[in-house]
């Protein structure tokens, strides 16, 4: 029972330390330029072998050609299917072999490759990437068999209710725009790509003015150097032009519904954001965790969940691209339930534009945002994807040092005036897959052809 | 792309609320305690404290691992176990519902609990100077808890709709399910961890007390914290927080033999959400605490040259060399308290049928048996194995339930130490003799997900 006070006394008190104690500079970073110019951001951390680097071109699947819409996507899926003088299953023995972690992505702004080596095989580890880069095969057996595992994963979206929503969500939103398209590309644009418009990719898109590199671990400037420039050395100068346009998303409060014979309704919901250059991104990102952070404290899970038992997940946050700013969340509920569900979101997302947050509240939401950001911080992997998604921000050298201040900064009254600017629950866009009962106002969409698929961020980890 | 070597279904961990950012991840990945430096220690109440310092940053994690799960549950009350862990967030005698997580956050926290079979644990991550906070925490609801109507009827909905989400609404996890009731006769694995729907409703305020009384106790429970700590301090808090907790009787865990299988299975569905035919077979096979158990080592290497590699049987054999599937691969987790499973599964390309899949699979299988797991391809595999050690201890919860696991499972610190000693004894000759005790056509279970109108 003594615990009891202590407990309820306690959070103010100890909460005015956090910002004092938690040191978001726990890691100290270092721009390291190679002989031929190419930038690095580097932690090192000696304290256990091994080396994680991260590296991002700008420029993702939103510059897929319109008539081959999945080439990113499709050319990353074969960076690691043979290159230079290795096949297939001779580059990914020799992977394994090494016990390197190799993986390449494809975001809607950026594709992306993340790498964990041995600190003893870290030369061939970065040489087998340099293959990856600048030698893909594209050989006929791994894109076939790479082909038909991508025409399957498009025909199962359309049977999975997260994936289906999230794909009508972004087509109501982005009409005519890349992101309302799917990354992954439909069967026709799929079977449409060739060797050479991977080919094209690779010389067109890998480029130096458009890399972004950070690296973590047991290495040395002077080690990491002439590593940069056996790696990205060989690149081209310059990248083919980003053409895509800003956009801010098309929602007014339409509920878009696709029928599928389950027993809980999955909803995607969400309206125009704030992009990650926007004044007020700090104060939305307040907001935001204030409203509905995933976590048991967060005003939706308190109201949809806590209170009312109709889901076990529901959250929502900003989701920050580079030509959009959205607010983009997620609920599943039972069919009888789902169009209260809807309600309670309704209600209390209004209730925030109408008063905005509490002090307590902001208080609050600023010791978790600062103080969680370094549980993040734990491993070489998880840093380096944070120090190519900060750059890829402009945030600079000193964000991490800064970012405290600037988060303990934000007024309440900054933050009543961008949940008042910002959310608006008359135009939240629902994206309702599933048999919902007993909802109003809702349009039924058929998922036939042309189906969109969400994109979820930039593809970078977010750095906020 | 890779060779995905999962298993979904029922066993599937449970979390308290879900991550997008997938902390999910199964437990996998070997170590060492030697890597780690782990200490150990037991309070006088019975408390096993596990300390893994690693001072990269200033922060610590912090697990309480109780030694019960869903297979400890009484027979007709599946999901007791997983309702509980999510009924230990509503309050405590002096909290109230919402706090603990509230505290949590404020304090630039981050949490969540997982449940399994065989073990439940919640974990916070925090600043290392925050440890005594949340250790006052979660001293407080292993003792303290309050179940009543008040908290058990709103998340009994939760959870139910947390069912929904993972198995109802997902044609692969609810055949998973099914499968399961036919590798395990009798067990309890064959239950799903979540629960049957109709026994979660009936789920009361007094079962959920029950359990909670039978189970939680410190005796009963492993305290791992990992990060910036040393074990002095975490000694300290814990004798403090966690030593003034009363040990009680806590049953042996004993749960009912699974008597000998001498059938084989084959189990199919149908349903018009499935694009290709997802196919797997499974049998049962020692864990590191039940059968030959000497056989879960070589079983682990077995796996990885079968199936975890570019160049593997399953993988080059079915999917590059044939072409008659997108993805095939071996599982295996020693990691369970009783009987595991060993399998292989795959999704068949489009058009290509089950019995020339499988014809396939079994020339590729019995080859692989009769002399075709060569000392290279096993050392191949171990090397990498024991080489991906290291990388386990490039985080800080990472370490820690590879540790909070074993403990939980009853096995010791050495044994998470000895693993690459272990892993690099393994000889061809015992990767081929866990083959042939494992793997026989006439004791199978064969699972076949397929398109088509549900009839």
């Amino acid at each position: 029972m003594t615990l009891a006070l202590a407990f309820r006394a306690a959070p103010l008190a100890v909460a005015a330390l956090v910002a004092l104690v938690l040191p978001a500079r726990a890691v100290t970073i270092e721009e390291v330029k190679s002989q031929q110019g190419i930038t690095a951001w580097l932690v090192e951390d000696h304290s256990i072998p091994v080396v994680a680097m991260s590296a991002a071109f700008r420029g993702g699947a939103a510059l897929d050609p319109a008539d081959k819409r999945g080439l990113a996507n499709m050319t990353v899926d074969l960076l690691d299917e043979g290159a230079g003088d290795l096949n297939s299953t001779a580059f990914q023995s020799q992977i394994e072999d090494l016990a390197t972690q190799l993986n390449f992505n494809a975001g809607p702004d950026t594709i992306s490759v993340r790498m964990r080596t041995l600190k003893s095989k870290l030369a061939p580890s970065f040489d087998m990437l340099r293959l990856a880069l600048t030698q893909p095969r594209f050989d006929p057996e791994p894109l076939a068999r790479v082909r038909a595992s991508i025409l399957d994963a498009i025909a199962r979206e359309q049977h999975s209710p997260n994936a289906l929503a999230s794909r009508l969500w972004w087509k109501a939103a982005f009409p005519g725009h890349p992101y309302g398209l799917s990354s992954r590309g439909t069967a026709e644009s799929v079977n449409a790509i060739t060797p050479d418009d991977l080919r094209s990719l690779v010389h067109n898109r890998f480029a130096k003015d458009v890399l972004i590199v950070g690296v973590v671990g047991d290495i040395t400037p002077a080690e990491l150097k002439p590593i940069l420039d056996s790696t990205f050395g060989g690149l081209p100068d310059h990248a083919a032009p980003d053409t895509v346009p800003d956009m801010t998303a098309q929602t007014n409060g339409q509920v878009e519904v696709a029928n599928m014979p389950i027993p809980q309704s999955v909803v995607v919901f969400g309206q125009p954001g704030v992009k990650r250059n926007d004044p007020d991104w700090y104060a939305a990102l307040l907001d935001m965790n204030i409203l509905s952070s995933g976590g048991l404290a967060s005003r939706v899970t308190l109201e949809v969940r806590q209170k009312r038992g109709l889901a076990y997940s529901v959250s929502a946050s900003l989701d920050p691209l580079q030509h959009a700013g959205v607010i983009l969340g997620q609920v599943g509920s039972q069919n009888a339930n789902v169009a209260k569900a809807i309600d309670v979101i309704r209600a209390t997302w209004q209730r925030m534009h109408d008063d905005g947050p509490t002090a307590k509240e902001l208080a609050d939401a600023k010791t978790y945002i600062t103080g969680s950001f370094p549980l993040g911080l734990d491993s070489t992997s998880r840093i380096a994807s944070i120090l190519v998604s900060v750059q890829f921000d402009h945030l600079g050298l000193d964000y991490l040092a800064k970012r405290d201040e600037i988060i303990n900064s934000v007024t309440l009254a900054d933050a009543k005036r961008v949940a008042k600017r910002l959310l608006s629950s008359d135009n939240l866009l629902f994206a309702v897959v599933g048999q919902p009962e007993n909802l109003t106002g809702a349009v039924r969409v058929t998922p036939a052809g042309g189906i969109l698929q969400g994109v979820a961020g930039n593809g970078l980890p977010a750095e906020h | 792309m890779t060779m995905p070597i999962s298993r979904g279904g029922s066993r599937t961990i449970l979390l308290v609320f879900f991550l997008v950012l997938g902390i999910a991840q199964g437990i996998t990945g070997p170590a060492q305690a030697k890597l780690f430096d782990a200490e150990s220690f037991t309070l006088p109440n019975g408390l096993q404290v596990v300390v893994i310092p690693n001072h990269r940053a200033p922060i610590v994690t912090q697990m309480v691992w109780y030694k019960v799960g869903a297979a400890d549950e009484t027979f007709g009350k599946s999901g007791a176990a997983h309702f509980l862990e999510h009924l230990m967030f509503r309050g405590t005698k002096s909290l109230g519902p919402g706090d603990f997580s509230r505290i949590v956050a404020q304090n630039g926290g981050e949490e969540n609990a997982f449940t399994t079979h065989d073990y439940t644990a919640y974990f916070q991550n925090v600043a290392a100077d925050r440890l005594e906070l949340v250790m006052k925490l979660e001293a407080d609801r292993m003792a303290n808890l309050v179940i009543n109507d008040a908290v058990v009827t709103p998340e009994r909905e939760v959870i139910i709709e947390e069912r929904r989400m993972r198995i109802d609404n997902s044609p692969s996890a609810l055949f998973d399910e099914q499968l399961d009731t036919a590798l395990y006769l009798h067990h309890p694995y064959q239950i799903p961890t979540i629960g049957w729907e109709s026994e979660m409703h009936k789920l009361t305020a007094q079962d959920e007390q029950a359990f909670y009384k039978r189970w939680y106790a410190p005796n009963n429970a492993v305290l791992v914290v990992a990060g910036d700590a040393t074990v002095e301090k975490v000694k300290a808090l814990a004798e403090k927080y966690f030593g003034p907790i009363a040990s009680r009787p806590v049953p042996v865990r004993h749960r009912v033999e699974e008597p000998a299988k001498v059938a084989s299975a084959r189990l199919s569905m149908k349903s018009p959400r499935v694009t290709e035919i997802q196919w797997s077979r499974q049998w049962l096979a020692p864990s590191y605490n039940r059968g030959d158990t000497t056989q879960a080592y070589p079983l682990q290497v077995l796996a990885e040259v079968l199936g975890g590699s570019a160049a593997s049987p399953l993988y080059k054999g079915l999917v590059i060399d044939k072409g008659l599937a997108l993805s095939a691969g071996a599982y295996y987790d020693p990691n369970q308290f009783d009987l595991t499973t060993f399998g292989f599964s795959a999704t068949l390309k489009h058009g290509v049928t089950v019995s020339d899949f499988e014809a396939s699979l079994d020339d590729i299988v019995k080859a692989a048996l009769e002399g075709g797991i060569t000392a290279e391809e096993v050392e191949r595999a171990k090397q990498r194995m024991i080489a991906a050690a290291t990388y386990a201890r490039d985080s800080l919860s990472g370490p820690a339930r590879i540790v909070g696991t074993a403990l939980s499972l009853g096995r010791s610190l050495d044994d998470v130490q000895n693993w690459p000693e272990k892993i690099a004894a393994v000889t061809p000759d015992q990767v081929r003799a866990a083959a042939k005790a494992v793997i026989h056509d006439d004791i199978a279970v064969t699972g076949v997900l397929m398109p088509g109108p549900t009839s």
